[in-house]
């Protein structure tokens, strides 16, 4: 009982964290039709950025309000998206949209390869610590288990996102765009829509995303070179598994790699890592197009 | 044309092989990785013939070095002819396993599954302490039919191997390209319900696309196992595949020689860039590769057939 | 048993709610001719899509020479004779009019597509050069699909249709995207062609004069139903059919 509670509690925490993640993915890809390696980037720029400003934050003095290092860490990712979002979706993404889905993957694998030293020509290769934020909410004690407040504030966080995205895409002027963008970019167009503008927006809505999950891991973990590899890969599997482009898929899909992860933790270390794909691998068997994808036949 | 095919790889059969006498050390082992590695991408190639590319090529790749490694270490064989046949085929095998399931997922799912398949694998052997775990295994030295050379001679022999291995594999391929069933792939890249409606398996076209890949790649791994004295999980990861794909992408899919020259211009790339910006080279590999995709978008080989076309 | 090569009996398909053949039964005699036409929706391509194993009835009967054919994939019922063409031509259009031959040919030579032989082989070559001669368009053999006008892409996909050992041949409109000074020429061509081969011929057509100048027998589908099956005058006179299909006295 107390093994299936941690392993549920676990789940979650992880699942928290890789939703916020995978959204931005598969937000990207449902409007642009790119699946993006450099996410993973810009998740580890979000974490470098964060664990940047948490440390200057505390330097100037943040000391007399701790709290406000929670507001440094969402500056971060909102820096990253502001910077990088459009340098990357203007300045180079916009000229492939219409390509091969997998040229587009190495377009991206490219961009994810050029990140990964200008990360270390600005952070260098030693490793970052910011654990204030980490430990400001104390600890949550549920029946026999501790566990950090932060780790629950992570879940708050990606419930947050799910609302925040879901309510924006379904409810708002902006989001029916959107939707419409994602159904069918041409006809918008002719309907007058300014597609641009949408892919711009949609690319920077999943940089901050991503550069979120970065940011708010970065009081986690030390931050070091090559954060991002893992992380991409991972979030890959989790929208594979939901559907590509389906933001209820990214949900499930982090549901069920961060249960079966934290349940391979506790009770099979060595499938860590296997037991993600193998998840996906099952999924894919039975659901080709992932969970929530709609399928279509082709009419002849 | 099968005469003209035939003659062309003697030549470059010959013209490589001179490498033997000519190269320095460092280009001998440069180029015998690129061969290698030449080998794996050759087998995206025939998969993107038919409209289909794996980002987990790593998975064979791996899987053929360790193959090789275990087989050395284990029972003693060091021959360099049997390795390489005992790691093909394991990853016949493995590739007849998977093959039919993959068959029937196109362009990003594929992609993705063959990236997990492999990924599989790179954490189960990451796990592996009782062979290696992440530091991987050593593999000592090969022999050929018995003769045990060293240093400058072992080099030399090893790559006159995967000189041969190359130029007999990339003829093969060739040879499969232009014939019926390369023909059939290039359709069922094109219109599958036409294929389909005539009465072919585009399942069957594009498992064996997939065995052969397969093949290839196990055969690569086991070479650059041999040459590098070591295999470690990084085999099958993801990056490593990612190469392999950007190799086959620089290559296209028209010509085969094409391919061989882009994994050595990779290499070439990667070893001075390692050289010359040793904290930059992802950096500049990136930016080679962007050029790349945005200059030649249909790969490396299509302007030889620009350049033969402005000829005829 | 029976006197047809196809033998349709009690097929029924819906989608959702949408009825696509409710209790479609017919009986094609081989070598015949038969037309099919009804308004957009009405069923005519389902049925050319069932009976070429591209969708599959919810009940019924398909034989195909007193052998049930339903749940078969449409690459076996290919090869056993039955071949479609299609309301948009399906072609390969990175490859010229004579590879899209030598495909079709490779697929249906004598030993199946080859790992070895070079497809573009002579004695290849020169089968492919004699089909599109047959069908008029072997001036087009270098050029690829993209620049071909509607005609030739239909006639190009009926001679690849035609490539095996074609039994029964299901043109689903073969003159639509066709200029209107082509479609006779065209469908005397493919006509010719599918008659001396001595091949069952079923067409879905919207334009009445093709329908009563080549079919010898007419299905009207109203509604996935089949609403008459008679010869061409007696059909195109028929109240009900004039009242949904073709919308004035004939």
């Amino acid at each position: 009982m107390d093994l299936a509670a941690t392993i549920l509690v676990d789940g979650l925490i992880y699942a928290g964290w890789l939703f916020i993640v995978s959204v931005g993915l598969t937000l990207v890809f449902g409007v642009l039709n790119i699946l993006n390696i450099a996410h993973g980037s810009l998740y580890a720029i979000g974490a470098y950025a964060s664990a940047s400003l948490v440390g200057a934050y505390f330097a100037s003095g943040g000391d007399a309000f701790p709290y406000g290092s929670y507001a440094a860490l969402i500056l971060a990712a909102v820096l990253v998206a502001l910077v990088l979002g459009p340098l990357l979706e203007r300045g180079l993404l916009r000229f492939f949209y219409g390509r091969d889905e997998v040229l587009n993957v190495l377009v991206t694998y490219a961009v994810f390869l050029i990140l990964e030293d200008v990360m270390k020509l600005i952070w260098g290769v030693n490793p970052y610590f910011v654990y204030e934020p980490y430990t400001l909410l104390g600890d949550v004690e549920i029946g026999p288990l501790f566990y950090v407040g932060y780790d629950f504030a992570v879940i708050a966080a990606a419930i947050i996102v799910g609302l925040v995205v879901w309510l924006t895409l379904n409810h708002t002027q902006i989001g029916k765009v959107v939707l419409a963008v994602i159904h069918d970019s041409e006809m918008s167009q002719t309907m007058g829509v300014n597609v641009q503008r949408v892919y711009l927006g949609a690319f920077m809505a999943g940089a901050f995303l991503a550069a979120l999950g970065g940011a708010l891991t970065a009081p986690m973990i030390s931050v070091t070179p090559g954060l991002g590899v893992n992380v991409i890969i991972v979030a890959f599997a989790v929208v594979i598994i939901g559907g590509l482009g389906s933001i209820p898929g990214a949900a499930i899909g982090a549901l069920m790699v961060g249960i079966s992860r934290a349940a391979s933790v506790h009770l099979l270390p060595e499938a860590e890592l296997f037991i993600i794909y193998f998840v996906m691998a099952i999924v894919l068997l039975f659901r080709p197009e992932g969970l929530f994808a709609k399928t279509q036949a082709r009419k002849i | 044309m099968q005469s003209n095919l035939i003659i062309s790889a003697i030549v470059a059969l010959v013209a490589l092989a001179a490498g033997a006498v000519i190269l320095p050390d460092w280009a001998m082992f440069l180029f015998a990785m690129a061969l290698a590695k030449g080998l794996v991408c050759l087998g995206i190639v025939g998969m993107m013939r038919g409209g289909v590319v794996s980002f987990g090529q790593g998975l064979y790749y791996c899987l053929g070095a360790y193959t090789a490694t275990l087989v050395a270490n284990n029972f003693g064989i060091s021959d360099i002819f049997l390795l390489t046949f005992l790691s093909a085929l394991v990853c016949l095998l493995v590739g007849i396993a998977f093959g039919p399931l993959l068959s029937n997922y196109r362009g990003i799912f594929f992609a993705m599954l063959s990236l997990a398949l492999s990924m599989v694998l790179y954490g189960s052997l990451s796990k592996m302490s009782f062979i290696g775990g992440t530091d991987g295994l050593n593999i000592a030295a090969p022999t050929f039919l018995g003769w045990a050379p060293e240093g400058r001679p072992l080099q030399a022999a090893l790559y006159i191997y995967v000189v041969t291995i190359s130029v007999i594999a990339g003829t093969l391929m060739r040879i499969y390209f232009d014939s019926e069933r390369g023909l059939l792939t290039l359709a069922t890249r094109d219109n599958e319900l036409r294929v389909e409606y005539l009465g072919a398996s585009v399942r069957n076209i594009m498992t064996y696309n997939y065995v052969f890949g397969a093949v290839l790649g196990g055969i690569g791994g086991t070479i650059a196992a041999l040459a590098l004295g070591h295999v470690d999980p990084e085999f099958a990861f993801w990056t490593t595949s990612g190469e392999f794909v950007f190799v086959a992408i620089l290559a296209g899919y028209l010509s085969v020689p094409a391919v061989f020259v882009s994994a050595i211009i990779l290499e070439l790339v990667r070893s001075f860039s390692n050289l010359y910006f040793p904290n930059t080279w992802q950096l500049a590999l990136g930016i080679f590769l962007l050029a790349v995709i945005i200059a030649l978008p249909n790969g490396l080989g299509s302007l030889v057939r620009r350049w033969k076309g402005n000829k005829a | 048993m029976s006197t047809g090569v196809l033998e349709v009996r009690d097929v029924q398909k819906s989608f959702g709610a949408v009825t696509a053949a409710k209790d479609i039964s017919v009986t094609v005699p081989e070598g015949a001719v038969y037309s099919l036409i009804g308004t957009n929706g009405a069923g005519k391509t389902t049925f050319v899509n069932m009976v070429t194993g591209y969708i599959k009835p919810d009940s019924g009967q398909i034989n195909f020479r007193d052998r049930n054919i339903i749940g078969m994939a449409p690459r076996q019922i290919t090869r056993m004779g039955i071949h479609r063409s299609f309301q948009i031509a399906q072609l390969c259009n990175e490859l010229t009019v004579e590879e899209n031959m030598l495909v079709a040919d490779a697929i249906h030579g004598a030993t199946g597509p080859s790992f070895l032989r070079n497809a573009h082989d002579k004695d290849a070559r020169a089968r492919a050069i004699a089909t599109l001669e047959r069908f008029n368009i072997a001036e087009h053999r270098d050029r690829l699909i993209p620049e071909l006008s509607g005609g030739v892409k239909k006639l190009l996909d009926i001679a690849m249709a035609m490539a095996g050992d074609t039994q029964i041949m299901l043109l689903d409109e073969p003159t639509s995207g066709v200029a209107a000074d082509e479609k006779f020429p065209i469908m005397d061509l493919v006509m010719d062609a599918l008659r001396s081969a001595g091949v069952t011929v079923i067409f879905v057509e919207h334009d009445m004069d093709i329908v009563t100048r080549y079919s010898e027998r007419v299905l009207a589908f109203y509604d996935g139903r089949i609403i008459a099956d008679d010869a061409p005058d007696e059909v195109l006179s028929d109240s009900e059919v004039q009242r949904y299909v073709t919308g004035a006295p004939a």
